[in-house]
């Protein structure tokens, strides 16, 4: 049987296993509290995760405007708009854990549904409501009596911090589990839902509700890393976008905010016609081609 | 290569950076080791 190696996917677990590499946690039921986690993580990871050594980003945003004196995050933004100018959603592609969560789950064999042009058009806008809303405004303007706010997107909406420090850490934990109630419920529901529709859509979570990915979709046309189509190649067979799951057209448009870099339409364009890489490199290729 | 994107893309590099630089200085990383360090019941759908 001949059976490729999926290179993106190992990346992938490679990735989620640095990012939540302290063992310790997952035995003892607590989580990582060493000075690693004064730095964010580019994906969606959620800090209280038994095996995080670093931050959530999302979870840092909310944290800083919640608190007394502060507002939105410098160092946060700073720092995924960094990651974002780099490598722009190539993060979403290959290196956040909760993506890998969608793809494996997506490989279960049950019959998968196409979502109707428009609707999927008007869903995936959600994405940049809920990163203005929940994650950014609500934490500055609602706030206490005491001048603090809760993160309102990882109390309310965030399925991986159910998934990835929740449910262990409610597993691990007797008193925990003694004080479950109707958040808890609530929260089980979402990743219930994420769950069935990641089963049926390619990675819904990151289509339509992923405010980590909606910023780093802002970058994707202008980030260092890109995809580019050598015209002179191309013979618009639309093979690429026939076999791309985050439904966008590369021949088209090949730096979509959509576009996680998955590199499918690289692979299956017989054409050769889709480059990928840093800028420096694309360029040099393309400079090395006009000598010869 | 189109200037414009370039300079563009430098000055956000640069920008992103001095975000990072003046968010250290301004203590912000204190208090997302703070919240990162001790569980968040939020987030695990607790409190």
């Amino acid at each position: 049987m001949d059976r490729k190696v999926n290179k993106r996917m190992v990346f992938q677990i490679i990735s989620a296993i640095i990012t939540n590499s302290y063992l310790k946690g997952f035995l003892k039921g607590n989580i990582y509290r060493g000075k690693l986690k004064n730095i964010c993580v580019p994906g969606l990871n959620c800090y209280s995760c038994p095996g995080a050594i670093g931050s959530c980003p999302i979870g840092s945003l909310q944290a800083v405007a919640g608190t007394v004196g502060y507002g939105v995050s410098l160092y946060t933004i700073g720092f995924i708009s960094l990651i974002g100018v780099l490598f722009g959603r190539l993060t979403c592609g290959f290196v956040c854990p909760f993506g890998l969560f969608q793809d494996i789950v997506y490989k279960i064999p049950i019959g998968k549904i196409t979502i109707n042009r428009k609707v999927d058009r008007i869903l995936r806008s959600t994405k940049y409501l809920i990163l203005a809303i929940p994650v950014i405004l609500l934490p500055i303007l609602l706030v206490g009596q005491l001048g603090i706010s809760i993160p309102y997107f990882c109390k309310y909406i965030c399925p991986a911090g159910t998934l990835e420090g929740g449910i262990p850490l409610v597993l691990l934990n007797e008193p925990l589990r003694q004080t479950i109630g109707f958040l808890f419920t609530w929260k089980m529901i979402i990743l219930g839902i994420v769950v069935i529709s990641s089963i049926l859509i390619y990675r819904p979570f990151c289509k339509y509700i992923c405010p980590l990915g909606a910023f780093y979709s802002f970058f994707n046309k202008i980030s260092f890393y890109k995809y580019e189509i050598d015209k002179s190649k191309c013979i618009d067979c639309n093979i690429c976008s026939k076999s791309c799951k985050m439904h966008i057209e590369p021949n088209r448009n090949p730096n979509h905010r959509e576009c996680i870099r998955c590199g499918e339409c690289v692979k299956v364009c017989s054409k050769k016609a889709i480059k990928k890489g840093f800028i420096f490199r694309i360029f040099s290729m393309r400079e090395r081609k006009y000598k010869i | 290569m189109n200037l414009t994107q370039n300079k563009l893309r430098c000055g956000i590099l640069l920008l992103s950076i001095v975000f990072v630089v003046a968010g250290v200085y301004l203590g912000e990383v204190h208090t997302i080791l703070n919240k990162a360090t001790n569980i968040c019941l939020e987030c695990i759908g607790i409190g």
